[in-house]
């Protein structure tokens, strides 16, 4: 089975809006961010079921819109608490997919970013056919800044040769049971450390395929992300 | 949810638009294949008045699309159905004795509003055309060949009852459809075409007879004719036609002129000829246009004026695409992977 993981976990405390977490802003026409998210992995037919992983105070909430806004579809999504960090809500994901389905080898999962609501249909369904090939994805695009890096903040100690270099978005995706794997050999100092499931990949030497993602594929990370985001949204256009 | 709308800023340049699409109401389809119409290639290339270009840009191109059912609220079709999108959008009730394509207050997507270039379209069920045993590369071009199917339908509602024989002037990619469409409906009738490009009549291989425009025997004759030239050949054409008419001849007016084409009223009012401006179709031509596609044969000779280039999956290749229809000689067709 193919299961979507929309990680909502976040509180939104870059954003200064103290009261909501960025997720759940109004977008576009009123929609909050999580459900315009929400709405391209219902699109994709081959995606079983999602997963959101929504911080605790924000469950009930979180149920409560998509009973609002996608009714017809709740019984492909199923609501549960996302841990401390990135990986913890990852993890419990795992955990719930594996209660409610099983361990299979056949298990993938689509993790993504609820303030990522410009994914394409392009990009899901990208990740879905190289996921199935590969085990391992992430979507990234070239970087168009050159990369400086400084190990102490104060001067460079390198700048790496930009072609080399790409902007990680999501979704990240994975074969569930090498996820799984991965996380069970970590230690407590790297899950510190590592909150990119990619990364971790990468260190134990498992290879990540590239999926090319979309400039416009923007997170919601600041007021100014979602300002842009709000003017660049028309409302209500259709035929 | 928030769709990507790729649209024509300027000749040439695209951007994106992201809208919040309001679904009620509406099927959303994913498009799957696209073709290029003359149209589009005016707009790309910028060959419009320059006023016109000013009030219709920036706007998302490509009005020949099918595509496959996401989600249906409105419970008319189910996820996965095939549909052929129709790009007029009448208005709600009864049009009386009016055609849905020419009556007052109908919308054309991809003609003052956006086409179908898009991530995914919200369209009302009565806009969409299922269909099953048709591959998407050829029913892409299913607007296309209801334009002939309308054409072919109206001449058989206003002419004469004689339909012994019929003159196609055009070679392209509109009077091989238009061959084909009336080889469905008149099989028996002899289908003659008028064409410049040797190697493109020889793909006409189920009409009776194909002929150098300017080398057509002086006593040919034929009951109903159907101009499919367009922008320069028009005028020589409608001179040839009202030459090789029969008596009280239809004639089916196809091709898009940017410019006046002089016509031979004397000889037109001396053998009491009709001639019919004829664009666009309705839902019922595209009904009849799956319906053909259906056929093997038909299916066929529609595969082989359909150009596949590779699919369109970046901004760059759409541009890639629009180059790409400059050098094939009939349709440029492609998967949609926006």
């Amino acid at each position: 089975m193919i299961f979507g993981a929309i990680l909502a976990g976040g509180t939104g405390t870059r954003m200064n809006i103290v009261d909501m977490p960025k997720q759940y802003l109004p977008l576009g026409g009123g929609k909050p961010v999580i459900i315009h998210t929400l709405e391209k992995f219902l699109l994709c037919s081959r995606i079983d079921m999602i997963y959101i992983g929504a911080h605790p105070d924000w469950v009930s909430y979180t149920q409560a819109q998509l009973e609002r806004y996608v009714p017809s579809q709740i019984e492909r999504i199923k609501v549960i608490e996302g841990g401390v960090d990135r990986t913890g809500t990852i993890i419990n994901i795992i955990e719930a997919i594996e209660a409610d389905h099983g361990s299979s080898p056949d298990h993938y999962i689509i993790t993504h970013d609820a303030v990522r609501p410009f994914v394409s249909l392009r990009i899901i369904q990208d990740n879905i056919d190289a996921v199935l090939e590969y085990k391992a994805c992430d979507t990234v695009i070239p970087a168009t800044d050159t990369i400086v890096v400084s190990t102490d903040g104060q001067v460079i100690s390198d700048i790496p040769q930009r072609r080399f270099m790409y902007q990680g978005q999501t979704p990240q995706s994975f074969q569930l049971d090498l996820l799984k794997g991965l996380y069970a050999s970590m230690s407590q100092e790297e899950r510190a450390i590592l909150t990119d499931a990619c990364k971790i990949c990468h260190i134990r030497d498992i290879p990540v395929h590239l999926v090319t993602g979309d400039v416009v594929n923007l997170k919601l990370t600041t007021l100014g992300d979602y300002k842009v985001s709000q003017a660049m949204i028309e409302s209500g256009a259709s035929d | 949810m928030i769709n990507l709308v790729y649209q024509l800023i300027e000749p040439r340049a695209f951007s994106i638009k992201f809208e919040d699409i309001d679904v009620a109401g509406k099927v959303l389809v994913r498009p799957r294949c696209m073709a290029i119409c003359h149209a589009d290639q005016r707009y790309y290339q910028g060959r419009r008045d320059p006023a016109v270009l000013k009030r219709k840009l920036p706007m998302a191109l490509i009005h020949e699309c099918c595509g496959e059912v996401l989600a249906d609220p409105t419970g008319t079709f189910k996820p996965g159905d095939r549909v052929a999108l129709i790009p007029n959008v009448p208005p709600k009730g009864d049009l009386g004795e009016f055609y849905e394509n020419y009556v007052k207050g109908a919308r054309f997507l991809s003609s003052g509003h956006d086409g179908f270039m898009r991530e995914i379209v919200a369209i009302e069920p009565r806009q969409l055309v299922p269909f099953s045993k048709v591959p998407f590369e050829v029913a892409a071009i299913t607007e296309f060949i209801s334009v002939a199917v309308h054409a072919v339908t109206r001449m058989t509602k206003v002419a004469h009852s004689t339909r012994d024989s019929f003159g196609v002037w055009g070679d392209g990619s509109l009077g091989y459809v238009v061959c084909a469409v009336l080889r469905e409906f008149f099989p028996k009738a002899r289908i003659c075409v008028f064409g410049h490009h040797p190697e493109k009549m020889a793909l006409f291989s189920f009409v009776d007879e194909a002929y150098d425009s300017d080398q057509i025997p002086a006593d040919l004759r034929v009951d109903h004719a159907f101009e499919c030239t367009g922008g320069n050949g028009c005028a020589s054409a409608l001179d040839t036609i009202v030459t090789h008419c029969n008596p009280q001849a239809t004639v089916m007016l196809m091709g898009v002129s940017e410019t006046p084409v002089p016509i031979r009223t004397r000889d037109v009012m001396e053998k009491g000829m009709t001639l019919i401006g004829c664009s666009r179709s309705g839902r019922e031509d595209f009904q009849q246009a799956i319906a053909f596609l259906e056929h093997r044969v038909f299916q066929q000779r529609i595969r082989r004026i359909i150009h596949v280039d590779a699919p369109v999956r970046s901004i760059g290749d759409i541009i890639r695409v629009f180059a790409t229809d400059t050098r094939t000689p009939f349709k440029t067709v492609f998967k949609w992977e926006m």
